[in-house]
């Protein structure tokens, strides 16, 4: 069954890239599209029907090299699981959605064959990420994490006639390519102390990397920090995470279809997905899980300061997608793999609703991108306003404090929350996760009120024009809406219950806690969830056993639901601040905004150009590079290789060309003449050099 | 004792006395229409001499008191010889028939000179070297002015015949050099007085001065002048046998005095020979780029041939030796079937020699045309083709013998001679439609040789056809 989820998509791929000429565009759409449902109820079926111990099912045998050897498998855990209802779920959604979406494109021409190929892409596209999720080795996920890339480029410059799309393929790559760096440098790192790739000898030997110390750089790093550095770097590529996050808002350049599978829900969580996949390494290196954690937190910040200011819809909700990536980093970073799980599930949903229902007001307003120039639609586009509603209560949290009842967001965004200021004791992360939450909800709000309350503004024509999407389009926001609205409340003591449904959950060996000291004393007294707390257990599973691991000594999860009141109602503060600025500014007094804009314009510039990271990076990196590039092509290659070939093979072979031809005179004379020449020169030649006594 | 002697060298007898018996008949006979019969019965007597040299055993067996050395490397060569011999006389009959100057001569004149190539290979002596040398060349000197009413033909037989005495004075001056300083003329008794009194000036002027002489027999640079004229300027056929049998013979004789003779100063000559391969090398394949007649154009190429040829020899090893005859191997093999696509040539029935002439003539005749594209990557060294193994071997040699600068050089010349070999297959396949192509069809003989050319060098990449060890076993009875 697990072979077939696999598979099943890359058959839809080649169906659709190489067999559409035979079979027609839309059988060859609904061949793929039906193939990725087939995965996502068989994806289903077996997350619900698994039962938390590890599995490996070969395929093939497939690299065996000197001490390399390693098959070809599928791992399936629980965190492959969740990635696999996530994956396929949102893929089969998304695909029904594009049948919409991509009907009519402007641009293409009337009579272009596009739509079979966008579906192969995508269908590819959830095949490589698929690829990824299950691997059992880390050549195998590297794999598929180059294939994601692939598909990410191929969909991101799928309008190859527009070059901003093509700029932003490239720029995505390329990023990408310096966080694979990284990745690249971690496995060839763990093989070269490991001895394998596969994560059960990588597990198992964790602990000894702990006490290893490895020379990069001229320099003595403990091995296991040094190595869970390098493969986050990887993480930090894939997952927009600061430093490397500029190509996600570029990538906005894609079909919206492709921003809501690859570029809220999918490829952008493989960076989260592998740091809890690595968990066992991760927990043996804290001070790469402080950068983490920091990094994760300052992203979140930045993200969604830039969110606030942006006026493309997409933009906005990539760089919320962007923010929220950092929530879960957080999450991963103060060790508790489980939240950061809980939340990519979750965001997985609302995310990927947003982006569709972006898409279905972009499509209903003929393309038009500008929130300014929406307003008013929540009258044309009534299931539409409806969706993103349910989506931006989920994404901002809202829920009753206290207890656990809300939309999605509310449960994993708040238990990212309390972990963070359970893992920081109350730091930086968790005031940045807090002002973060804050700004997410003003920003989400924002869209929502500037697009579909208030006056119509832009072009009164396209607003006369607009139109509710079809069913195909509004069907996946349906089915979207039921996992933001319930997937929180449903798993949300399977990620972020007490320790023993955690551990039961992800098939981690636990036992009662032997030590009952001053933590069970605050447990008692904390108790606020509601359930019997008389036990306190903790994981005891060694390294690789279950599908994530916590170290004996980690108690953030347990500490987490121990934090004070305050903590936890203070993301809905906050929420509540950002909801009401945000009806403050747009529907109250639309025009302060502008005013503010105003009044503090270099912080509004410095926000509207996303801190001037590609500026900066156009300076240090992008123009270097191209000059460089510049004079190896017009000096190097041009000149001095093509020069001197050019100069050899056309002047100075035909000159001793016609040198020979004028020597060949034909009289007898001349040739004696050189044999005479030529006996002479050997003669004195030999006489000179030769060793004559 | 004298029995002994003649039955080494009964090949040699036979064949000299079928060919005087031959002329002797023909002149009292029919003469010229004769001719037919006698070229396929001098063919005949090449092949059943070939077999039976090939199936002589593997001894070394000396006659004359050492003036006459009958051994695998000898055997190797005459082989090479009487088959290439043949094939070019077989594929010419035709040519020459049709173009009315099939003379009886002509079989009696190769079999003349294939006699002396053989004494040539065999040669233990400066004496026999030298007889044999002067009965294969008289012979071709004859044969090059064949047509007697063309003013080209005679003047290549002249330009041969004067260049080829200076270059035989060069030879004897250099002879009397080696004897003078020597005390005798047999190559064991050379090498011996070499080992005992060393390596004194007159006999390096010596060698150099014999040297000189067996390099106008190969055409190497810059002994080469005579070549380009004499290949335009003789029949065709007449040129196909120059650039084939007699190659071989020369540089068999080139190996043999090098090694018999001057086997321990090896570091001595092998400059030399070196210097002359990347003279030829190079000057083969820049001379060649601004040619327009084929057969000039197949003179320069055989002229860079020869230098790869040398450069084995340059190697001064017995994988050296073993490359050069393998290369002469493929060298032969390849040139017979371009002179057989050559020799079928023609426009409205006359012999066409112009280059341009075959421009798109992969549309009249698109069989040849591939064979010949076979074959002139072949020439050019394209892998996976045979004739890149013949200059891998040759490059091989050079490299583990210490000379890795020859060995770049042998490439450098090899990419500039491509482009030569390229342009023919550019006419053929990408030149402009003219009307004045060349006539479809032609001898089913001339087809016969031309498409079993191009399959050996494509099929022989398997395994050379197991020449490589022959060679090997050839290679090393003269190293002894």
């Amino acid at each position: 069954m697990e072979t077939l989820i696999l598979f099943a998509p890359l058959v839809g791929a080649l169906i659709a890239g190489f067999g559409w000429k035979f079979t027609g565009e839309t059988v060859a759409q609904w061949i793929a599209t039906s193939l990725l449902f087939l995965a996502a109820i068989l994806s289903w079926v077996v997350f619900l029907t698994f039962d938390g111990t590890t599995e490996q099912i070969q395929i093939l045998r497939w690299i065996e090299s000197g001490t390399l050897s390693t098959d070809w498998s599928i791992r399936l855990d629980r965190l492959t699981a969740i990635m696999l209802i996530v994956i396929t779920s949102v893929s089969a959604l998304v695909h029904l959605y594009s049948m919409g979406y991509m009907a009519h494109d402007d641009n293409f021409k009337e009579g272009e064959n596009y739509k079979a190929r966008f579906f192969a892409y995508l269908s590819f596209f959830t095949f490589a990420m698929l690829m990824l999720v299950t691997s059992d080795n880390l050549v195998q996920m590297f794999f598929g994490w180059e294939g994601v890339g692939v598909a990410s480029y191929l969909l991101i410059g799928f309008y190859y006639k527009k070059p901003s799309a093509n700029a932003a393929a490239i720029k995505a790559f390329v990023v990408n390519r310096v966080g694979d760096f990284g990745f690249a440098l971690g496995i060839f790192g763990l093989f070269f102390l490991v001895d394998s790739i596969r994560f059960d000898d990588i597990f198992a030997a964790a602990p000894a990397l702990a006490e290893t110390n490895l020379t990069f750089l001229w320099t003595e790093w403990n091995a296991a920090n040094l190595l869970a550095f390098l493969l986050f770097i990887g993480a930090m590529g894939k997952s927009a995470q600061l430093i490397l996050h500029t190509w996600l808002p570029d990538a906005m350049e894609g079909p919206t279809p492709v921003s809501a599978l690859i570029h809220a829900a999918t490829m952008v969580t493989a960076g989260v997905f592998l740091v809890c996949r690595m968990s066992p390494l991760m927990e043996f290196a804290p001070e790469a899980m402080s950068f983490v954690t920091f990094l994760g937190a300052t992203t979140a910040f930045f993200a969604a300061t830039v969110g606030l200011v942006q006026n493309d819809i997409k933009r906005v909700i990539a760089y919320s997608t962007c923010s929220q990536l950092g929530y879960m980093f957080v999450a991963a970073g103060v060790g508790v793999y489980s939240v950061a799980m809980f939340h990519l599930f979750t965001h997985a949903f609302f995310k990927a609703m947003l982006f569709l229902g972006a898409g279905s007001v972009i499509h209903g307003m003929h393309h038009e991108q500008d929130m300014r120039n929406y307003g008013g639609l929540r009258k044309k586009l009534p299931y539409t306003f409806w969706a993103m509603m349910i989506g931006t209560l989920a994404i901002t949290g809202v829920g009753i404090p206290l207890t656990h009842i809300g939309f999605a967001g509310f449960l994993s965004k708040d238990a990212v929350i309390e972990s963070a200021y359970a893992g920081t004791a109350g730091g930086y992360a968790f005031w940045m996760l807090v002002v973060a939450a804050l700004f997410t909800s003003f920003y989400s709000w924002r869209l929502i009120f500037l697009t579909f309350f208030g006056e119509a503004r832009g072009d009164k024509h396209t607003h006369e024009h607009a139109h509710e999407s079809p069913m195909v389009m509004l069907a996946p926001l349906g089915v979207l809406a039921l996992g933001a609205v319930f997937s929180g409340m449903v798993w949300y003591n399977s990620f972020f219950g007490h320790t023993d449904t955690v551990a039961k959950f992800f098939g981690v060996p636990y036992a009662e806690a032997t030590e009952h000291g001053a933590d069970d004393a605050a447990h008692k007294a904390d108790d606020d969830h509601g359930e019997e707390g008389e036990h306190h257990y903790v994981f005891t599973g060694q390294p690789g056993e279950g599908a994530i691991y916590q170290a004996p000594d980690n108690h953030v999860l347990t500490e987490a639901h121990e934090v004070p009141k305050w903590v936890k109602v203070s993301p809905f503060i906050a929420m509540i601040i950002g909801l009401a600025t945000a009806y403050w500014f747009y529907i109250v007094n639309p025009a302060l905004p502008k005013r503010l804009a105003e009044s503090q314009r270099p912080l509004y510039q410095f926000l509207l150009n996303k801190w001037y990271f590609d500026e900066i990076y156009d300076f240090v990196f992008v123009k270097p590079a191209m000059a460089i590039g510049r004079f190896l092509w017009k000096r190097g290659d041009g000149q001095v290789i093509d020069g001197s070939i050019n100069g050899v093979a056309m002047g100075i072979i035909p000159f001793f060309t016609r040198l020979a031809g004028r020597a060949q005179s034909g009289y007898i004379f001349t040739y004696a003449f050189a044999m005479v020449i030529g006996i002479a020169v050997l003669i004195t030649w030999m006489t000179l050099t030769g060793g004559a006594e | 004792m004298i029995g002994t002697d003649l039955s080494i060298i009964l090949p040699e007898i036979v064949l000299a006395v079928f060919a005087m018996l031959a002329l002797v008949v023909a002149v009292y006979t029919r003469k010229d229409a004769l001719a037919p019969v006698m070229v396929w019965a001098t063919a005949g007597i090449f092949v059943a001499l070939a077999l039976w040299i090939a199936g002589g055993g593997n001894t070394t067996k000396v006659a004359f008191g050492g003036s006459f050395i009958d051994d695998g490397f000898a055997r190797f060569a005459k082989v090479m010889i009487l088959v290439s011999a043949a094939a070019i006389l077989v594929m010419s009959q035709d040519f020459m028939a049709k173009r009315g100057f099939l003379r009886f001569e002509y079989p009696m004149l190769v079999a003349l000179s294939v006699v002396g190539m053989m004494v040539m290979v065999s040669a233990g002596d400066l004496m026999s070297l030298y007889m044999g040398l002067e009965l294969q060349s008289l012979a071709l000197y004859v044969v090059a002015s064949l047509r007697r009413d063309s003013v080209k033909s005679t003047e290549a037989g002249l330009k041969y015949f004067v260049l080829g005495a200076l270059s035989s004075g060069l030879l004897l001056y250099g002879a009397s050099l080696v004897y003078g300083y020597t005390g005798t003329t047999l190559f064991s008794g050379i090498i011996g007085a070499v080992e005992g009194e060393g390596v004194s000036v007159g006999l390096l002027f010596g060698l150099v001065f014999l040297m000189a002489g067996l390099a106008f027999k190969v055409s190497a640079v810059p002994f080469h002048m005579w070549t380009p004229d004499v290949y335009e300027g003789s029949p065709t056929p007449v040129t196909a046998f120059f650039a084939t049998a007699p190659k071989v013979a020369a540089m068999a004789l080139f190996a043999r005095l090098m090694f018999d003779a001057f086997g321990t100063i090896t570091e001595q000559w092998q400059q030399v020979i070196a210097f002359l391969s990347v003279l030829s090398m190079f000057l083969g394949a820049v001379a060649a780029i601004g040619q327009t007649n084929i057969k000039r154009l197949m003179a320069f190429s055989s002229i860079a041939h020869m230098g790869f040829a040398l450069m084995g020899l340059a190697a001064g090893t017995a994988l050296g030796v073993q490359a050069m005859l393998i290369y002469m191997a493929i060298y032969v093999t390849m040139n017979i079937g371009t002179f057989a696509f050559i020799l079928s040539m023609s426009r409205d029935g006359q012999p066409v020699t112009d280059i341009a002439s075959l421009n798109m003539y992969s549309k009249k005749e698109p069989g040849r045309a591939l064979a010949m594209l076979v074959l002139l990557f072949s020439l050019a060294g394209v892998p996976p083709l045979v004739g890149f193994f013949g200059k891998l071997y040759v490059l091989r040699a050079a490299y583990d013998a210490g000379l890795a600068w020859l060995a770049v050089a042998g490439v450098v010349a090899s990419v500039i001679g491509a482009f030569y070999y390229l342009r023919l297959v550019f006419f053929m396949y990408f030149g402009e439609e003219r009307d004045d192509g060349l006539d479809a069809g032609g001898s089913p003989i001339q087809w016969a040789f031309l498409m079993v050319s191009a399959v050996i060098m494509v099929a022989g990449v398997v395994n050379l056809f197991g020449i490589e060890g022959i060679a090997e076993a050839a290679a090393a009875t003269l190293l002894q």
